[in-house]
């Protein structure tokens, strides 16, 4: 190889659809390749873990690590990487906080498996087999990863530099975090501080160009219920909106086209807990209830009636924060969820 | 030897007008209740962030009981009819994380009610002693997965 700097990408527990964003970068993808040598990148180009391995320490200038923890082997593959890379980035949601695989902390390892590998219409398993992490056969042992109860973020196993958020990531930004790196290392310019890089640093309400008015919501409707206006806050149109309570930097692409933010990005910088602040957000607009208007049980019938019409505020508020929220999971034996 | 009873540690949020002064009514009118509440003082119910209940039950705590006054009585006119609706929606999502919705609770108390706030903060402490503890690092330290740490608490002079 050359000695120009060298690039990875990893997938752990993820779809694919960062690699896809990646590649979306268009034509600068040929300055990718002018800058970088591809040093591991299983999507695009035919490396093997031994190769890896082989690499001293550090070799790897900057690997993009997408997917969440979900088995020991993304659990392997991260520590690995770490070792061999200088820069590691968290990139997507997943791999930042868990996003769409983390939401399986909701419930059990055995309940997931199940949907799997029973429950399911299309699913034909009489013998019941399940994955196990070592079968014997005739030919040998056969080894499978373990399937972890709790699904985590990259940083929650290994030490990460840079954090580019998104369900994907949008293309623009990740070229905009590349094209940082290659000043860097091609002009001996330092590095951003660690951190989220390619987002902004405020709501998504920022970068929408809705309109917003006082927000008073009587019920909520799921997306297939109405027509939005397409001029208003979603929000205030009783549409689930996220945005308030995420970090912008994708140009709030989905509220543009009628649908509302589902909280990509991840919480606004200084928040913990993004599922925390949308249970406030969300509450706050609710209209219902002045002073001397009805009594303290009216009242709470009432409230509890505009939230039936939010079906799942846990997997709605946390849809991509799972693995990052305060509590992380649900437990396990706990409270029958009715 | 007899089994010693489980201590549920709670922590209590109150506003600063009536629900505070209606547990000092109760301290100063010598009406008893358990002392497994830690009560941590906030200008109003509607100061009442999700965040810090979320914050108790990871650190340790078995419940979380949030007072304020009654609805009307608020001295921020209408922020207890927030903190109602945030009480609400959280016991929902609460639930789908496996806690039970017993283990957080809203009072109203006004400044007079002090043996009334006695008396139902003693029926929650029993009531959230039943369910036993909750040991939130225990559920995410579950199944050979790295236990949550704590994060240092600091310890500040009251
Ligand atoms: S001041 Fe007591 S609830 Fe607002």
């Amino acid at each position: 190889m050359s000695d120009k700097p060298k690039l990875a990408m990893y997938w752990a527990s993820s779809c694919g659809g960062c690699e896809i964003a990646t590649l979306n970068i268009h034509e600068h993808i040929l300055d990718v390749d002018a800058v970088f040598d591809i040093a591991f990148f299983p999507c695009i180009a035919d490396f093997k873990i031994k190769d890896v391995q082989g690499y001293p320490d550090g070799y790897i200038d900057v690997c993009l690590f997408n997917g969440a923890i979900r088995t020991s082997e993304n659990e392997e593959m991260a520590h690995l990487l770490r070792q061999k890379s200088k820069v590691l980035v968290a990139f997507g949601s997943c791999a930042y906080e868990g996003c769409i695989p983390a939401l399986s902390n909701l419930t059990t390892r055995e309940a997931t498996l199940n949907t799997v590998y029973l429950d399911n219409p299309t699913i034909d398993n009489p013998n019941r087999i399940f994955p196990q992490p070592v079968t014997e056969v005739p030919e040998g042992t056969l080894f499978l990863p373990v399937f972890y109860h709790t699904v985590k973020s990259l940083d929650q196993v290994v030490k990460v530099d840079y954090t580019i958020p998104g369900c994907p990531p949008e293309p623009h930004q990740i070229w905009a975090v590349l094209q940082a790196v290659v000043t860097a290392l091609t002009q001996g310019v330092p590095l951003p501080p660690s951190g989220v890089v390619g987002a902004s640093n405020v709501a998504v309400c920022e970068e929408c160009p809705r309109q917003r008015n006082v927000k008073k919501i009587k019920r909520f409707y799921r997306p297939y219920e109405v027509v939005p206006d397409p001029d208003i806050c979603l929000l205030e149109q009783g549409l689930m909106c996220l945005g308030i309570a995420t970090r912008g930097g994708c140009g709030a692409l989905c509220p543009q086209v009628g649908m509302g933010c589902r909280g990509c990005y991840g919480a606004v910088p200084g928040v913990e807990d993004q599922g925390a602040k949308m249970v406030t957000a969300i509450a706050s607009v609710m209209d219902v209830g002045k002073p001397g208007e009805l009594d303290e049980v009216k009242l709470e019938q009432e409230i509890e009636a505009i939230f039936d019409t939010i079906p799942d505020p846990a997997g709605t508020f946390y849809r991509f924060s799972m693995a990052h929220s305060i509590l992380r999971r649900t437990r396990v034996n706990g409270y029958d969820r009715g | 030897m007899a089994e010693k009873q489980f201590e549920p540690l709670i922590i209590g949020f109150t506003c600063n007008w009536c629900s505070y002064r209606a547990a000092d009514l109760a301290g100063m009118s010598r009406a008893k209740y358990p002392p497994n509440i830690r009560l941590i003082r906030l200008m109003c119910s509607g100061r009442m962030d999700p965040e810090f209940a979320l914050k108790a039950l990871r650190s340790g705590a078995d419940g979380v009981i949030i007072t304020g006054c009654h609805p009307g009585e608020c001295h921020y006119l209408e922020q207890n009819y927030k903190a109602l609706r945030r009480y609400l929606l959280l016991r929902r999502t609460l639930k789908q994380f496996g806690i039970e919705p017993e283990r957080v609770r809203l009072i109203w108390a006004s400044a007079a009610e002090g043996a009334r706030l006695a008396q139902e903060l003693t029926k929650a402490v029993e009531e959230i002693r039943a369910l036993g503890p909750l040991s939130w690092h225990n559920v995410v330290a579950a199944d050979g997965d790295r236990p949550l740490e704590l994060q240092h608490l600091e310890e500040v002079a009251a």
